[in-house]
């Protein structure tokens, strides 16, 4: 590697890559215990598995063995009954139903019963205090409803000492004014949820912290600014935010220009893998935003386009696919529609991960990004 | 070659760049600079009114001057774009590689831009009627009949989300900076070299930086300028003159539907107005909104049409530096061959021939991009779908309609021209109000005259007059001939 190409974050070394592996490779062994055994597993895969030509119990003894399965079908996560999916060992705890997509259709959905909590838990330990002090009040700026985002980060505020202030977002009724060109409306939604957050920023509820995604911080930023005030002004020090349209670009704009000395966190996540924690994102490494999953509850790699089996080389671009393992939910390999670029493992990460999230180029033409 | 951001003075350097190649060998022409629309919007609230405030520190008539010194940089001299020493003939070849309009053109467009430069105090004169540009800068004053006019700017800047499709739209725009108004410009994505060698040209020419935003990006752009300035104008598709439709912030210039009218009165000589029809359909690779997109006649329509197709339906493609090129290429893949999908659809349903037919394909693809060879199809009536359509090249409908059903039947129309001595028909036709631009007589539709607006007057729509009445004894500030006012 030529010494300009060095990276410029601190990758991680090959003993961790490798315990991290294990750690991997024994998880799945055991997620595959639980939910394919009768007295653990859900409907769907105890079923699924009679027409498997394989025993997932006896025959997957590392996380490669999971490519012997079938690739997921995301259709089979749309209708009901959504009980199917609820795993036999968590009967009786009382269960949400968190839905993605929507707009048209019947939307996707995941059974949860603590996977979002656990999921939030564990990103909190990535916050760092100076910006997201304990006992801080947050406010959730983004999508509300069926999306177990508006739940994790109320739990996330909670798990952290504080009190979560929330503002309704329909994205689907966002989706629909964009297909519909009514811009006017949608500037009069945006400008409704933004008015209901400055109102509640300055409420004196001493809110330090914030969720909200990149279209609704640009708006909030310059609402405020017009107002002579600011990101920071306003009260809040750290912002947990989340989007495709995260682009390095868009990421220095915010940096340079929105957040008057604020920190913000990027943040890949959905309802299905849960929430994949960034590596410092800083203009030496040209604001590159490089995620990675929280193994070994979920994994990215990224697949070469037509053999989705096949990781591409480190820094080469690919298919976001997808493996979730927890004792809730079990999803292998399922096609993401987004792709990016392989990142080596870093030292707080030692596994891949996955750089410059955009649609998938070949479904792009058909995805609204960057809606709310 | 780097096309930065402009911010109103200041260049930014994006990470993010889009990439312009040359239609036919996809080689790298320029890497543009992407921005997003939150950075417009704060530009906008930063610095909009500092624009204008940049302009009317100057003489009014300076700027016209200095404008004027612009258009001939652009046209004929070597400027700065994109940190390399751009010449007229770099410009043009540039231009050509990533548009597909052939060199000669990109000239032909360069010289409407010159035109409406060198002449832009007549332009001024004849748009405001006469009205003192003072007037314009202080916001009020005494108009040539000793009475006090007064007029409000209505945005401090004019906002401008441009096409890639003809160069020759900049004309549009180009008086804005001569009123007192600031620019922002979101440049086409293939074509943002007309916007960039004019502010070039303009900044070099002495007219103040803060005074001009080029913004390239994605169509958050667009709606970020649409929505931060006072007055903007936007170039796109019938559904996006739809779409701001009503909104006395947005002008919008959408298809033309431009077309030719042949009155009873005069259709029996119809081979006689054959060159304008000929030039209407044709010029500029039939690339404008201005290009004759139909043309309505009660009869001869089927030797119209053919003798229309024995014209133009021989083009043939022909290398975009060679001198007798007339046709542009589709340089988006597969644009082509979906228009003519779509026409071969239009030319399937009764009552309609395509007149074209015998001078061989119309469809050319080529690696990279595709062409369209002229095309003219013959309606027996206004009925078929296709008699309404509009594309990005050599494309006419000749229509059967009785005189006495054509106004109703035409739809809306940017250009006429009419022939019809018909004093009868001749007012109909200046009374009607689906037609902006009207000629009488053999006026190709695609021969603007610049001192005659253009789907509505600029002026109008950058300020509004108002009442201003002044009582004894006061003084407005900065009115010069202040005695003589309050007394009025």
């Amino acid at each position: 590697m030529a010494e300009t190409d060095k990276p410029v974050f601190e990758v991680a070394d090959d003993a961790s890559v490798k315990a991290a592996r294990e750690t991997l490779d024994a998880h799945t062994v055991e997620m595959m215990a639980w939910h394919f055994h009768p007295s653990t597993g859900c409907p769907f895969w105890l079923e699924y598995a009679q027409s498997l030509p394989f025993d997932p119990i006896k025959e997957v003894h590392c996380y490669d063995d999971l490519k012997k399965f079938p690739p997921f079908q995301d259709e089979w996560l749309r209708g009901g009954p959504v009980r199917r999916w609820a795993p036999k060992g968590f009967e009786g705890q009382p269960l949400y139903v968190f839905e993605t997509g929507g707009t048209t259709g019947v939307p996707k959905s995941r059974v949860n019963s603590r996977d979002f909590r656990t999921d939030y838990e564990m990103f909190s330990d990535t916050l760092p205090e100076e910006y997201f002090p304990k006992g801080a009040n947050w406010l959730m700026l983004g999508p509300s409803g069926p999306r177990r985002l508006r739940l994790a980060i109320e739990h996330l505020a909670q798990y952290r000492g504080g009190i979560c202030f929330c503002v309704d977002l329909d994205p689907r009724w966002v989706v629909k004014l964009i297909k519909k060109g009514w811009m006017e409306h949608l500037e009069a939604y945006k400008e409704h949820c933004i008015d209901q957050a400055i109102t509640i920023l300055e409420a004196g509820h001493d809110i330090r912290c914030m969720f909200t995604t990149p279209k609704l911080l640009e708006s909030l930023a310059l609402a405020l600014e017009k107002r002579g005030s600011s990101i920071h002004k306003a009260g809040i020090t750290g912002i947990f935010s989340g989007g495709t349209e995260f682009t390095p670009q868009w990421t220095r704009f915010a940096t340079e220009e929105l957040l008057d000395g604020a920190y913000m966190t990027p943040t890949y996540g959905n309802t299905l893998m849960g929430l994949a924690a960034s590596r410092p994102v800083t203009p030496a490494d040209g604001y590159t935003i490089a995620y990675y999953a929280p193994q070994p509850r979920a994994v990215i790699e990224l697949v070469d386009f037509d053999d989705t089996n096949s990781v591409v080389p480190y820094g080469g671009t690919g298919r976001v696919k997808l493996t979730t393992l927890t004792k809730e939910t079990f999803v292998p390999g399922f096609l993401e529609r987004d792709e990016g670029e392989r990142e080596l493992p870093y030292v707080k990460y030692p596994w891949d991960g996955v750089s410059g999230v955009r649609p998938f180029h070949k479904l792009a033409s058909a995805t609204t990004v960057g809606v709310y | 070659m780097h096309l930065q951001a402009l911010r109103f003075g200041k260049s930014y350097e994006s990470l993010e760049r889009e990439t312009l190649v040359h239609f036919l060998t996809g080689e790298t022409v320029a890497e543009v600079s992407q921005v997003g629309g939150a950075m417009v919007g704060r530009d906008l609230a930063k610095s909009a009114k500092a624009a204008r405030a940049a302009l009317m520190a100057m003489d009014p008539e300076d700027v016209v001057e200095r404008l004027q010194t612009a258009g001939n940089l652009y046209a004929l001299g070597t400027v700065e774009v994109g940190g390399q020493q751009q010449s007229p003939d770099d410009f043009v070849q540039q231009q050509s590689a990533t548009t597909g309009l052939p060199e000669s053109l990109c000239r032909a467009n360069m010289k409407k831009n010159l035109f409406v430069l060198s002449n832009m105090d007549r332009m001024l004169d004849a748009l405001s009627r006469g009205l003192s540009p003072e007037i314009l800068w202080q916001g009020y004053g005494k108009e040539h009949r000793d009475v006090i006019v007064s007029y409000q700017a209505q945005s401090p800047v004019l906002g401008l989300v441009l096409p890639s499709n003809s160069p020759g739209v900049h004309t549009l725009w180009l008086p804005v900076i001569a009123l007192g108004v600031g620019l922002v410009l979101k440049p086409g994505k293939q074509e943002p070299w007309t916007p960039y060698r004019m502010a070039a040209a303009m900044l070099e020419a002495g007219i103040p930086p803060e005074a001009i935003g080029l913004y390239p990006g994605p169509t958050d752009v667009g709606a970020a300028i649409l929505n931060g300035c006072g007055r903007s104008m936007i170039f796109g598709s019938a559904t996006t003159v739809a779409q701001y439709a009503g909104d006395p912030r947005v002008q919008v210039h959408g298809p033309g539907f431009s077309k030719i009218i042949l009155g009873d009165d005069c259709v029996d000589d119809w081979e006689n107005y054959l060159d304008v029809m000929v030039e209407s359909v044709a010029a500029n690779s039939g690339r404008g909104c201005i290009n004759t997109s139909a043309i309505f006649a009660s009869r001869h329509t089927r030797e119209i049409a053919a003798a229309i197709a024995a014209r133009i339906g021989p083009a043939e493609v022909k290398q975009p530096d060679d001198p007798e090129a007339t046709l542009a290429a589709f340089t988006v893949p597969g644009v082509a061959k979906a228009v003519w999908e779509q026409i071969e659809k239009g030319v399937a349903a009764d009552g309609v021939t395509h007149a074209t037919a015998e001078y061989g394909p119309r469809l050319v693809e080529g690696e990279r991009c595709g062409w369209l060879r002229p095309t003219v199809v013959h309606c027996s009536s206004p009925d078929p779908e296709i008699a309404r359509a509009e594309y990005m090249f050599p494309f006419v409908n000749v229509v059967e309609c009785p005189q006495n059903a054509m106004l109703e039947r035409i739809g809306p129309t940017l250009v006429a021209t009419v022939f019809s001595n018909d004093p009868e028909f001749q007012q109909k036709l200046i009374d009607s109000t689906h037609v902006d631009r009207l000629n009488f007589g053999p006026i190709p539709t695609t021969k603007l005259d610049w001192l005659q607006p253009h789907e509505g007057n600029i002026i109008d729509f950058l300020y509004r007059s108002r009442a201003l009445q002044v009582g004894d004894g006061v003084m407005p500030p900065g009115l010069n001939a202040a005695a003589d006012v309050a007394t009025t």
